[in-house]
Formats: C-alpha cells, sequence, structure tokens
C-alpha cells in the first residue's frame, strides 16, 4: 500500500492503494467517479479511456503509481455543465444510444480536437478507431465531431432522406 | 432526472386508484385496464396498491413510467412521449422513471409475451402503444372533468394543449399542475376508446424529429447510472469464474493462495463456476486473475462439442430428410409441385456469434438476514424473470424481490438472461452481506449465451414461365427457445418461434412453400440475438432468392418487386431502396445487392454496393441503404438512428464475428481475441423512412436481416460466385472467388 497523490478534474486527490492497482478502480470506486467505464481490461475497447496530463490514456492498464502528481481529467471534469462543444455536440447529433462506450468516445475525441482542432474524416477515424461503439454510433460520432469542430456536416457522415409523413426527419 | 432508477416514491405504496397531496395528481388506473383487457373492476382491485403511470406534480411536473429497460434502443423516450400525446402535456416538463416489474401492471399486452414484463423481440412500441394512448387520454380526459366542476363551464366547452386545460369562451386557461392541487380522481377511468384517440395528423409530439431523448444529457457527461455503477453500503465485490460449458466442474489449483492475497475475503466454489470474494473490483480481478482453474466437462451437455467437426452432423440432419424436422411455414405442397419445375438447390452457414455488449454483465444484490427478501440492482431486459427466480431460490414470493432497474450498457439480448444476478444472489445469501458481482470480459465471454450456428438447405422450383412456384428452407441449429423461452418452447411441442423468426415467405407471392427446423442438440447455451433468427435465416434465404433469380433469368429488384406484388408495403420499400440507391446504375468496379425482410412487421429493404480486393479476399462496402415502412414513426431522428446501429452490428456479424467451440468451450477470450466492427470499417449508410399510417412496429432489430443477403448478392453480381457462409471473411472470399 502506497499513498498517492494526483490531481483528478482539477482537485487533489490522495489515495492508498497499491501502486500497481489499475487507474480505473481508483477513479471509479476510491473517487466515485463512475462516468469512466470498464469494458475490457486489456486496452482493447477504450470505454475506461481518461486524460494524464491532457493526454488519452486507458485508465484499465495504467497502474495508479503512474499518475502520482499528475492532472487526471475524467468525462465528469471535461466541462462543468456539459457545456463541452463535444458533449453539446454529442446532444445535438443525438449520439448515445445504450451510452456505455460514450465517455470514452468522448474523452479520446477531446484529445484528438485538442491536438488537431480541425481535423479530417480521415484524421477522426484514425483516432477514434480504438473506441468500440457496440450499439453502432459511429458515424454519429464522425458527425458530431466534425460539428464540434465546426466543420460541414457533408464531409462527415451520413445522410438521412426521409420520405416520412412525419416529415421532418 | 438524473439516471437513477430506483423509485421508492411509488413502490409499495398504498394507492386507492389516486393519491393526492404534495406530491400531486396520480393516476393508476389508467393503463392497467387498457393494457390487460380486463374489466376495470377487476383492475381497481389489483392495482389499489401499486404504482402509477402518471404522477402530475403541483409544479406540473409530468412524470411518466417506462415499463421497458433503456438499451439504447430509445424506449425511455417513446413511452413516455405515447402518454404525453394524449394527455397534451407540456414535453419540458415531462420526465420518465422505470417502472418495477410487476406485470399484472407493467406487462406488455404484445401477443409474443402475452403480458410479460420482457424487454425483447421489439415489441415495446407495438405492444404499449395503443393501451399507453388510451391511458393518456384518460387521464386527460379526468384533467378536464375537474375543471368542468371548478370552473362550472361544461367539460365539452375545454380543450387541452401544451400541459394546459383552456376556456376559450371566456379565455381562461389553467396549468395541469395548478389542477393537481385540487382534483381528484374517480375510481372508475372515464370510457376513452380508439375512436377518441388523436389522428395521426393531429400528432404534436409523435413524430417531431426535434424530440431529443430523455437519456441522451446523462449519457455525455458520466451521469447515466448503469448496473456497474451501482453502490450499495456494505457491498463486497466479486468475480465469477464461470463454467465455460454448462454444468462443467471446477477443480481451483490455488485457492488457498488466492485467498491469501490482500483484500480478497474468500474462494467460493459454486455449481456455476468460482467465485473470488474481495474488498474492492481491482482486490477481487487480482485475484480472479491469479486463480488457477481446470474444468471437468465430463457432465456437461456440451461435453465434446467442436463447431467445425459439428458441420459434418449440421449438414446430415440437413440433407437427410428422415431426420426428425418441425414444420415452420407452410403454403401449399412443395414436394407435389417440385417435379415440373427447374431447381436450383443450395447451402448456407452461419457461425456462432457473441453478444459483445459492452458493458460486462453485473448484478448487486442483498438478500435479508432471514433468508426471505432481496434487493437486486442492475440493468435488465426481464426483472420480473429475475424476481420469479431469486424468489424460487429463497423460497419466497416475487414480491419480495426488489429490482431496481439501471441502464443497460448494451442488451441485444443478453440481458434477458437472469444468471448474473441469480449468482450475485447466491453469493449474497452465502457470504450474509451485499454483494456486487462484475464479471471480466473473459469470464463475460466463457458465459457466453451466443446467437446459434445455423445450416441450410434451400430448394427452389421455376415453372415454364419462370415463376417461382415451389419454395424449401430447412434450418438445422440449436433451439434457443427452449432455452431462452421455455414455456412456448414447451407448449409447441418444440418450436423455436425465435430461432426460426424469418423463415416463412409470407410476404412473397409463392404459392407453395415449406420451411422445417431441425434441432442440433449439443448443449450449447444458445440465446436471442439482435434479430433473433431473422438475422441468419433472411441471409440464407434473400442471397438464394437471388439465385433463384438467375435461373429464372430475372433481375434480382425485377423478381422482389414481382413477388411482392400483391403486398403494397413490402412493394413500396423495395422500390423506395432501389431508387434511393439508384440501384440499376452501372458502377464500373463494384456491385449492387438488394434484399428484403419483413421481420415482425417491419418492411425493409436494403442495398449494398461492394467492391472485392481479389489479392487480399476483402470485401468493402462503399454505400449502404436502407428503406423502412414501420408504421407510424414516433421519434424519426431516432428510428434513423436505430436503423444505422443495426446496420453496424450487422456488418460486424457479416465480415467478423465467429466463435469457435471445442469441448464444449468458446474459444475467445476478449476483445483481442474476438473483434468486432470498428469505425474505420462503416460505410456511409443512408436510412429512408417510409412512413404510413398503419400501427407502429418495433425499429430496434429491423436494420439487421437484409445486410449480410444484400453484401453476399453485391459480391455475387460484381464476381459471378455467391458467399453463402457467414461471416464473410477474406479467407472465405478468396476461396469462393478461386
Amino acid at each position: 500500500m502506497a499513498t498517492i497523490a494526483f490531481t483528478i478534474n482539477g482537485k487533489p486527490a490522495r489515495v492508498e492503494a497499491d501502486g500497481d492497482t489499475p487507474l480505473l478502480w481508483i477513479i471509479r470506486d476510491h473517487l466515485k467517479l463512475t462516468g469512466t467505464k470498464f469494458g475490457c481490461g486489456i486496452a482493447q475497447c477504450g470505454a475506461c479511456t481518461v486524460h494524464v496530463d491532457g493526454e488519452p490514456v486507458r485508465s484499465c492498464i495504467t497502474p495508479l503509481q503512474i499518475v502520482a502528481g499528475r492532472r487526471v481529467t475524467t468525462i465528469e471534469g471535461l466541462s462543468p455543465d456539459s457545456s463541452h462543444p463535444l458533449q453539446r455536440a454529442w446532444i445535438e447529433e443525438q449520439v448515445p444510444q445504450c451510452g456505455y462506450c460514450q465517455s470514452g468516445q468522448i474523452m479520446t475525441a477531446a484529445a484528438l480536437l485538442k491536438r488537431n482542432p480541425h481535423p479530417t474524416r480521415a484524421q477522426i477515424v484514425e483516432a477514434m478507431n480504438g473506441n468500440i461503439c457496440r450499439c453502432g454510433t459511429y458515424n454519429h460520432i464522425i458527425r458530431a465531431i466534425g460539428r464540434a469542430a465546426g466543420m460541414t456536416q457533408n464531409e462527415h457522415g451520413t445522410k438521412h432522406a426521409d420520405a416520412a409523413s412525419s416529415g421532418e426527419g | 432526472m438524473t439516471a437513477h432508477m430506483d423509485h421508492e416514491t411509488g413502490n409499495g405504496i398504498a394507492r386507492r386508484d389516486f393519491v393526492k397531496g404534495a406530491a400531486g395528481l396520480t393516476f393508476a388506473f389508467a393503463l392497467g385496464g387498457g393494457l390487460l383487457n380486463r374489466s376495470a373492476q377487476a383492475l381497481a382491485a389489483e392495482t389499489s396498491t401499486l404504482n402509477a403511470w402518471i404522477t402530475i406534480g403541483t409544479d406540473g411536473t409530468v412524470t411518466l413510467m417506462c415499463p421497458s429497460a433503456e438499451m439504447g434502443q430509445g424506449v425511455f423516450t417513446s413511452l413516455p412521449l405515447v402518454l404525453a400525446e394524449e394527455l397534451d402535456a407540456d414535453w419540458s416538463k415531462v420526465k420518465a422513471e422505470f417502472a418495477p416489474p410487476i406485470p399484472p401492471i407493467y406487462g406488455n399486452p404484445h401477443p409474443f409475451f402475452n403480458g410479460a414484463q420482457i424487454t425483447a423481440g421489439s415489441t415495446a412500441v407495438p405492444g404499449y402503444f395503443q393501451p399507453l394512448r388510451i391511458a393518456g387520454a384518460q387521464a386527460r380526459r379526468v384533467l378536464i372533468d375537474n375543471v368542468a366542476v371548478h370552473w362550472k363551464v361544461p367539460a365539452a366547452e375545454l380543450t387541452t394543449a401544451n400541459g394546459f386545460v383552456i376556456h376559450s369562451k371566456s379565455g381562461r386557461r389553467i396549468g395541469y399542475g395548478d389542477i393537481a392541487k385540487f382534483a381528484t380522481v374517480p375510481k372508475e377511468p372515464p370510457k376513452v376508446t380508439a375512436a377518441d384517440l388523436k389522428k395521426p395528423s393531429q400528432f404534436k409530439l409523435i413524430g417531431r424529429a426535434n424530440i431529443g431523448r430523455l437519456d441522451v444529457p446523462a449519457k455525455v457527461n458520466g451521469s447515466a447510472k448503469y448496473g456497474i455503477d451501482a453502490d450499495v453500503p456494505g457491498m463486497v465485490h466479486a468475480c465469477v469464474v464461470e463454467a465455460p460449458a454448462e454444468g462443467a466442474k471446477a477443480t481451483v489449483l490455488n485457492s488457498d493462495d488466492v485467498g491469501k492475497m490482500t483484500g480478497i475475503a474468500a474462494v467460493i466454489p459454486l455449481p456455476f463456476g468460482v467465485a473470488v470474494v474481495g474488498n474492492s473490483v481491482a482486490a477481487a480481478q487480482a485475484g480472479r486473475k491469479a486463480l488457477k482453474v481446470t474444468w471437468d466437462t465430463t457432465a456437461s451437455p456440451a461435453k465434446g462439442f467442436d463447431s467445425e467437426a459439428a458441420k459434418q452432423e449440421y449438414a446430415r440432419l440437413g440433407q437427410d430428410r428422415k431426420a426428425p424436422a418441425r414444420t415452420a411455414y407452410k403454403v401449399g405442397e412443395v414436394w407435389d409441385v417440385f417435379p415440373g419445375t427447374r431447381q436450383v438447390e443450395a447451402t448456407y452457414w452461419s457461425e456462432f456469434c457473441y453478444h459483445a455488449q459492452m458493458e460486462p454483465m453485473n448484478a448487486v444484490a442483498s438478500v435479508s438476514a432471514d433468508g426471505k427478501s432481496a434487493e437486486i440492482w442492475t440493468g435488465t431486459q426481464f426483472g420480473a424473470l429475475i424476481a420469479f427466480i431469486v424468489s424460487g431460490i429463497l423460497k419466497t414470493t416475487p414480491d419480495k424481490i426488489t429490482v431496481h432497474q439501471y441502464y443497460l450498457g448494451g442488451g441485444y439480448g443478453r440481458r434477458i438472461g437472469p444468471d448474473i444476478a441469480i449468482q450475485a444472489a447466491i453469493l449474497s445469501s452465502i457470504v450474509k452481506k451485499p454483494v456486487k458481482l462484475l464479471l471480466t470480459r473473459e469470464d463475460d465471454l466463457a458465459a457466453v449465451h451466443p446467437r446459434p450456428m445455423s445450416y441450410h438447405v434451400l430448394k427452389a422450383g421455376v415453372d415454364k414461365n419462370n415463376d417461382v412456384l415451389a419454395w424449401y428452407h430447412r434450418l438445422v441449429a440449436e433451439n434457443v427457445s427452449a432455452l431462452a423461452a421455455p414455456p412456448s418452447y414447451e407448449a409447441s411441442g418444440g418450436d423455436d418461434l425465435i430461432g426460426w423468426r424469418g423463415l416463412d415467405q409470407a410476404c412473397y407471392d409463392i404459392p407453395h412453400a415449406l420451411a422445417e427446423g431441425v434441432r442440433a442438440n449439443n448443449g450449447i447455451r444458445v440465446w436471442p440475438w439482435r434479430g433473433i433468427g431473422a438475422g441468419y435465416n433472411k441471409f440464407a434465404a434473400e442471397a438464394f432468392l437471388d439465385e433463384v433469380a438467375e435461373l429464372a433469368g430475372k433481375d434480382p429488384l425485377a423478381l422482389r418487386l414481382e413477388l411482392t406484388k400483391f403486398q403494397p408495403r413490402a412493394h413500396a420499400v423495395i422500390k423506395a431502396v432501389a431508387e434511393m440507391s439508384d440501384y440499376s446504375k452501372k458502377r464500373p468496379g463494384h456491385g449492387m445487392g438488394i434484399a428484403f425482410s419483413d421481420y415482425h412487421g417491419t418492411y425493409t429493404a436494403g442495398v449494398a454496393e461492394v467492391s472485392v480486393d481479389r489479392q487480399s479476399g476483402k470485401i468493402t462496402v462503399h454505400n449502404y441503404w436502407l428503406a423502412v415502412d414501420p408504421g407510424i414513426v414516433l421519434q424519426p431522428t431516432h428510428v434513423h438512428a436505430q436503423l444505422e446501429g443495426a446496420v453496424v452490428l450487422a456488418l460486424s456479424a457479416a465480415f467478423i464475428e465467429q466463435l469457435a467451440f471445442k469441448d464444449g468451450i468458446a474459444q475467445a477470450s476478449n476483445f483481442n481475441d474476438y473483434p468486432v466492427l470498428r469505425m474505420a470499417d462503416v460505410p456511409p449508410i443512408h436510412t429512408m423512412i417510409v412512413a404510413t399510417e398503419n400501427p407502429p412496429t418495433g425499429i430496434g432489430e429491423v436494420g439487421i436481416p437484409a445486410v449480410a443477403p444484400a453484401i453476399a448478392n453485391a459480391v455475387a453480381q460484381l464476381t459471378g460466385k455467391r458467399l453463402r457462409h457467414l461471416p464473410m471473411t477474406p479467407q472465405r472470399v478468396k476461396k469462393a472467388l478461386g
């Protein structure tokens, strides 16, 4: 056991835990920030993505000791009020379905936009390809990232035709 | 609301038809009667102590109950939307809450489930639509009647709009919240019939594209609560090393060593695996990882099952017409007419698939000290079944089992299964504490409840006019209903209503058709998987239909239009998808394929545009178009999203997913060796709603069936070679291309 201090969402944190403990469980169980999700435990799905010093990492394989003295940001810390452009775009585009993977998707996308504010479609796909969405919201994610980046939608995804009598789709 | 699904507010509080007070006005009668088609008297007796469907707070907040699980299919918005429509509620003041599992009140009247409170088979909207409209209309009528008395005006002079009752003669209006301050609810619900309901042209909420889903805001900031997020004071954490085959017996080689690890409280052998209990998830997972277990499958019904070797037996059962088969669909007499026809015959395969829902299975259970009641916290498609089974284990009654519903991190059928909640309850009764059981991904996969492997024998005959005269489809697969729906399986004497879905040809004008199901019975825990039987049966049938078209010398589109000439809705979606995809336009180096599906009464037609890299065998889908007639559309934006998502899942199954078994055990462990489709392989997906004013049908699964056959047909158009085996891996493509 060790006492490890770091910053979580801008606030200081000190936890008593084995330094090998995956950061994911420190975040979820010690700090009770449950927006970060467990999906695979082997860095294959991206559901557990958080930022360490602004870089996206897979918290399921990141030992606690690595973050000592560093800044950890989770989905809860991305904005205080869901006002991050990506969160707003995610709502506008109605991206989530089951929603379980979306914290990881948004955190991965946030890191992308930070280093590349105007990614091409190919750059979006390259950055996001490590994040699985089993509900199949991928094209919505591309559109939402495009929207958040202030790009025109047509470059980025599918279009919907709608011959519905309900009319507005 | 936040995403927390506990709603002690209503549960167990004695109510006689309504509650009036600080909380406002609660309508308990409204839905039950309509839902169960019973007399109001019978209903009143049953509902007196149960929860309400509609509660109007004195602040104007309208709380609507959602009886179904939310797993991304949007029901947490669509069912409240139906209630709110006829209630004329102000949508901005509507909140939704999950109803507890109380089937007599909240069960789905859809004939598929006959009152069971289960979220499955895309039946929530079709089943609840009409009764919820009546419930909403009844509540609205009560509000009007109360205001009529209050203002001393005839009820007929009152109208409603957007959360207000309006008396236009006097220019007065009063909000629903203010009405709740004085209103009373009659014992007998007001009579409302279908004729009193709005016409679709009068809908204000249903069909609007800009109604956001109620669960979306919480799903972008981490506040949405899933079963994995349930936090119960005093709980311990458990992993269960799942028996990789039903009935396999574990031998733990290092129980003592693991028991001594930091944070581990116990290693507990169980009939269904081995539990490692610790004081945190991290500790339990570390213990589970260290645990060395060997499995003896001697007692397992799946012992020795090898999915490759089994293909011989599947083929024999398919080819040997004497092997026992049950009739799944029959018109005319195929065997009488086949001899006079020109025929084509082919066989098709599909492999086992894993749900791979992103949230590994989990549940928290707390069994009371006397062992006679329990609480369960989980995200489930079938909470009522959990309550029923856990009550049986505890030798108590289902009403003593409280199931707290959470959002589901993916369901796709897997969360119909009560298995993990049952395990958590058993563990809680052993350790005498609340237990949070969370499977690792590896254990989730070991406990796989797969989509069945399937073998299909198809045969068709055309007459001298090249019209399709006879159609035969024989399916060999494990029986899904036997495991997932034993009552229907037993009542029918062995039919598989789940796995046979899509075998019929009800939409096609084929005078003689026969479909048969043969049960392969090898003890694999097969289970409903989004799209159920239609996923593989429509692959075989719709790909084979193109072989029939070739025999008949007809274009695949023309043949489908011809076969649906008496089915205007089916005909319309086929035409629509052909137009939107410009199907007949030649695209150099690309192939176009079409397929149709009427799964669950939702008409869909898909077109795939593909190219094939002959060197690598990789198929690229350049575009996929899908036209759908789901009747009345509740949430068009969400319908498009559901269709798109289902197409992505179907692409994954069409190209990648296959789970092999050896000695009854799944030969994969995680996403590294069970890959699923990622963003880079998703094509542009174009969806079109061809709305009609028919009753709404399900939407959650209907994007699945046409995908794989449309792709196979596109490849055949391009290369002249048929792909008859799912998934269409590069290896199989190369083999087919020769």
